[in-house]
């Protein structure tokens, strides 16, 4: 294993955490959905930095599909969001409790 | 592999932009910050000769994803939420997870563990990484997963629609 990969494999870890962070502090829900796109984004990372350094394409192709299912999510979640904040005012997901009862 | 210089200067960036999107207050600064941080991977992809999906994750991420996050945030009229002032145990408690989450990992990187193959060269990592190469893989070996991945974009794409129509009561 080559130092290079070592040190792109750091990054990923570093980028995973600070989108932890980003869901578990953050109150707004938009922003939220925008950290777990940057977790997706570090293990996207991940996959193409060992697909480079082994040669194979095939966890390229994994990062590819990952990307359309990211992107479906975030129409989806965003969807989601906006029928939230036409019956509740509000993107704040410490009020949103529907199931709380 | 990688030229150091240019991976030190796109790595510090990435990881600012997205302290900056951890940080800031207006969504919409977020949001640009995290547009930054994308453009940062893609920057990376390409030095590691991934240009097929360097070129993607522009065109995908920070072409449509955020500008429907963009949207979004400009179609609700979001001010900025007011955040918690006290110390509460739920933020130190997020702050140990992290902790604890980002040793684990630097410690799984550290160990170095032995994948029984050596490191491709450059030029065969730029072939890898071509269009030409990924495109012919894709529509043989993945036909059938690029299929899948159609069906559930429509999917998504009519299910988007339809929770956004929706007017609970």
């Amino acid at each position: 294993m080559d130092v290079a990969l070592n040190w792109y494999l750091a990054l990923s870890a570093v980028l995973f955490t600070i989108g932890t962070l980003g869901v578990l502090f953050r109150r707004n829900a938009i922003v939220v959905l925008m950290s777990v796109e940057l977790m997706l984004n570090a293990v996207n990372l991940t996959l193409v930095a060992f697909s480079q350094s082994m040669g194979d394409p095939s966890g390229q192709m994994l990062v590819f599909f990952s990307i359309a299912v990211a992107a479906a999510e975030a129409a989806v979640g965003l969807a989601i969001v906006i029928a939230i904040f036409r019956s509740k005012v509000t993107v704040d997901i410490t009020e949103i409790n529907l199931f709380k009862h | 592999m990688a030229a150091p210089p240019m991976f030190f200067l796109l790595a510090t960036v990435a990881v600012a932009a997205a302290l900056g999107m951890l940080i800031a207050r207006n969504p919409v600064s977020s949001a640009l910050w995290l547009v930054l941080n994308l453009f940062c991977i893609a920057g990376l992809y390409l030095t590691l000769n991934a240009s097929f999906i360097g070129v993607i994750q522009i065109l995908v991420y920070a072409g449509a994803i955020m500008v429907l996050f963009l949207f979004v945030i400009m179609l609700l009229n979001l001010s900025a939420l007011p955040e918690l002032e006290s110390l509460d145990w739920a933020r130190i408690g997020g702050f140990a997870v992290g902790l604890v989450l980002l040793s684990q990992l630097l410690y799984v990187v550290a160990l170095e563990l032995d994948l029984g193959v050596e490191p491709v060269s450059g030029e065969m990592a730029a072939q890898v990484g071509s269009a030409a190469t990924l495109g012919e893989i894709l529509f043989t070996r993945y036909a059938v997963h690029l299929q899948v991945a159609g069906i559930l974009l429509l999917a998504a794409t009519v299910g988007a629609v339809l929770l956004a129509q929706r007017r609970f009561e």
